[in-house]
């Protein structure tokens, strides 16, 4: 007979593990990923290649380097880079990819620790230190084109709303309508724009349970509100830009988000808000990075406030 | 009324519907002197001494402890030492059978009248919790405040175990005998026998049974593990919260094991003490799983054997269910009065436990709302101010946090190591 394991209870276990959630994230990417390879073209697809592939090799390479196990097969890396690629203009230069790809993986994640261990969340940061390095080219957007067609150079649609009429002349466009927002025919970011196809990733995942729609419910409703109140028209400002993407991807990650309902709740408010601030009173016209990075500070000042209540537990007697 | 978080775990209820049967004589029994919680007994026979059934062969001077009997008549041949599955270390009388299995005189109906004499014979009986945790059933019975209220726990939340689903179907005269034998004797008003909605049957039976009494209600609970965890079963049936550091008899509350409650109704009619019991045999190595009455003492090889165990295959053994049983070290080690289960697994993998992903499920799965993931934080950097903030003290070792961690991390286990940083007071 074989010598007998001894190990602690519980001696079961349940097979979602690290690498089935990342998957289930992938494939809730795909949809989108699908829009914009559709509507921007075969280099959107080459686009997220690149990122996928150079935050996989940054990832294999700092963990050799330094000298720590080996997790490209948990996938996050590859998620990591699927959502950094959705987060760039498709006429981005391959390289200025790969250095959000560096940011992202080796700076924000690898150097605090791997997976679970970083403050902010990776793809999101990444964007902010290429907006801020590299902003015309972090801002070269083109409409959406049929293939094999030149790309135009054209506004976002949270640009064009704040046009007046001359200046929409001018740029030879016109508001787009709530159909076009839906279904991503607009410029922007190759993964942003179908706000369709981001609303069916993030009801996929949380039909997975693999998120809670705590964080997006309140981001999105937020926003919403402040911009009802504030006169514009709430429903194109929840559909344009990154509220989607930024909604039910990243401001749901769990290393980077709290973990109680209540948290949850509390950092999409957060989120909710600050976009409206930016968008309504700041330079940029969009401000959905922000929100969720400066958020992402703020996680665990809101986990020390919304840790749950033990049940039966004593409060300490102060002495 | 919002019931307390829990897992949905695969039943894998397999021998519910296999009636008990009888294991045969074994040729020798080793009866450990520990098989409760509390103080180990003293052998109170020698080598060479003749024994007979439901004779006391080891008892202890100490209030928190339970005598033991042997389950066999035959000769003492050896008392040897003996290191539990737990790890606890006292004697354990051999004794080789005679195949007569003589009756002792010792064993003759107690004379129950009050609650005092009640005490004085369940002490006598040998009894403690037979779910598994081994509390002594006398000392139990005995708390320093009123109760108004008995909770039977039949809940049998572990996947596989039907030992007390098997009493309930077999023996539902013993149970609700054994209430109001408990309830009549310590003057308790009411009694709530907690089951799993997962045993309708049972919960059918019993609901006709207890139709005339309005002192017994039966609770059909949700099947969600830990359901028959003491804080649990009592905050989902009765709404109270057994706080830290309280008893459930300072919430007015006993909880009994409905096995427990049926052995104590059959020793006050026949006098014998707890010296069988029934237990599921199951798991993948086994080829006819089934639920054994067997004499404590007997050794698990025999009894898997019995049940055609592939024993060579045998990677792990676990006495209880598969969330909170034992690890059983040694095939040779004999079945005690809390093997409630033995499950033999054929393919263990040893987990590989990568970084925590803070994903939070370990903290949703948790019944008594306690943060795993971090206390694991705080218990790697030995934050002993931390770990007490976030009550580590709590944990039951329910091990759903374990379940659960896509990243393998064994939380449950990091929370036992956590509470012995925190020195005691």
């Amino acid at each position: 007979m074989n010598r007998l394991v001894v190990s602690p209870s519980p001696h079961d276990e349940n097979y979602l593990k690290t690498s089935m959630i990342m998957l289930n994230v992938i494939i809730a990417l795909m949809p989108a990923l699908c829009a914009g390879v559709y509507f921007f073209g075969w280099r959107a697809l080459a686009l997220t290649a690149v990122c996928v592939l150079s935050c996989v090799v940054f990832e294999f390479l700092c963990r050799k380097i330094m000298k720590r196990e080996n997790t490209i097969g948990d996938l996050s890396a590859v998620v990591t880079g699927v959502i950094l690629a959705m987060n760039l203009p498709v006429t981005l230069p391959l390289w200025i990819a790969a250095i959000g790809s560096f940011v992202a993986i080796v700076i924000v994640k690898q150097l605090f620790g791997g997976i679970g261990q970083n403050f902010a969340n990776p793809a999101i940061t990444a964007r902010i230190v290429l907006m801020v390095s590299f902003p015309s080219a972090m801002t070269n957007w083109v409409l959406p084109a049929k293939f094999g067609v030149d790309a135009v150079s054209g506004a976002t649609p949270l640009r064009l709303v704040g046009m007046t009429a001359d200046e929409l002349a001018k740029a030879g466009q016109t508001v787009p309508g709530y159909k076009e927002l839906l279904l991503g025919n607009t410029a922007g970011c190759l993964g942003e724009t179908c706000a369709l196809a981001l609303l069916i990733g993030g009801l996929y995942l949380a039909a997975r349970r693999i998120i809670s729609l705590a964080a997006p419910v309140s981001f999105i409703g937020s926003l919403a509100l402040l911009s009802l109140i504030h006169g514009d028209d709430p429903l194109y400002q929840i559909l344009a830009g990154g509220v989607f993407l930024g909604a039910f991807f990243m401001a749901t990650d769990y290393a980077t988000t709290p973990i109680s309902t209540k948290g949850k709740v509390i950092f999409g408010l957060g989120c909710g808000i600050i976009t409206f601030v930016i968008r309504a009173f700041g330079s940029y016209p969009e401000g959905v990075s922000f929100s969720i990075l400066l958020m992402n500070v703020l996680t665990p000042y809101i986990e020390q406030m919304t840790r749950t209540k033990v049940f039966g537990a004593k409060e300490a007697v102060k002495e | 009324m919002k019931k307390l978080n829990g897992i949905r775990l695969d039943h894998r209820k397999n021998t519910e519907n296999s009636a008990t049967v009888d294991f045969p004589l074994p040729a020798k029994v080793r009866i450990p002197m520990s098989m409760h919680m509390g103080a180990p007994c003293q052998p109170i026979v020698k080598v060479g001494d003749e024994v007979k059934v439901g004779q006391k062969i080891g008892d202890s001077d100490a209030a928190f402890s339970a005598p033991v009997h042997s389950g066999v008549s035959g000769k003492v041949t050896a008392i040897t030492d003996y290191r539990s599955a737990m790890g606890a270390v006292c004697k354990a009388v051999e004794i080789e059978t005679d195949g007569f299995q003589t009756v002792s005189e010792e064993v003759v109906p107690p004379v129950v009248t009050d609650k005092e004499s009640f005490l004085k014979a369940v002490r006598e009986s040998g009894a403690c919790g037979l779910g598994g945790a081994g509390f002594p059933t006398h000392i139990k019975l005995n708390p320093k405040t009123p109760i108004d209220t008995l909770i039977v726990n039949a809940a049998e939340c572990e996947p596989y175990i039907t030992a007390d689903y098997r009493e309930m179907i077999e023996c539902p005269d013993d149970i609700i005998g054994g209430i109001n034998l408990v309830k009549n004797m310590l003057g308790i008003k009411n009694c709530k026998l907690a089951i799993e909605a997962n045993k309708p049957e049972a919960i059918k039976n019993f609901t006709e049974m207890a139709a005339n009494d309005d002192t017994i209600d039966i609770l059909t609970l949700p099947s969600k593990y830990p359901q028959g965890a003491e804080k649990v079963i009592i905050y989902n049936s009765t709404g109270r919260i057994v706080k830290e550091g309280e008893l459930p008899s300072d919430e007015g509350v006993i909880v009994i094991n409905v096995s427990t409650v049926a052995f104590l109704y059959r020793y006050v009619q026949t006098g014998m003490p707890l010296v069988t019991r029934r237990l599921t045999v199951d798991g993948n190595a086994v080829a006819e799983p089934k639920n054994v009455r067997v004499i404590i003492g007997t050794s698990f090889r025999e009894l898997l054997e019995f049940c055609k165990t592939d024993i060579d295959a045998i990677r792990k053994l676990i006495g209880g269910g598969p969330m909170m049983g034992m690890s059983i070290p040694d095939i040779d080690m004999p079945i005690v009065k809390t093997s409630n289960a033995v499950l033999a697994v054929k393919k263990y993998d040893q987990r590989k436990t990568s970084s925590c992903i803070r994903c939070g499920r370990c903290v949703r799965v948790c019944p008594l709302g306690l943060m795993p993931a971090d206390i694991d934080r705080a218990y790697r950097i030995k934050d002993i101010e931390e770990l007490k903030k976030l009550k580590v003290m709590l944990c039951m070792n329910c091990g759903s946090c374990t379940y659960v961690c896509p990243a393998n991390r064994k939380l449950a286990e990091t929370n036992q190591l956590a509470k012995a940083l925190i020195p005691r007071k």
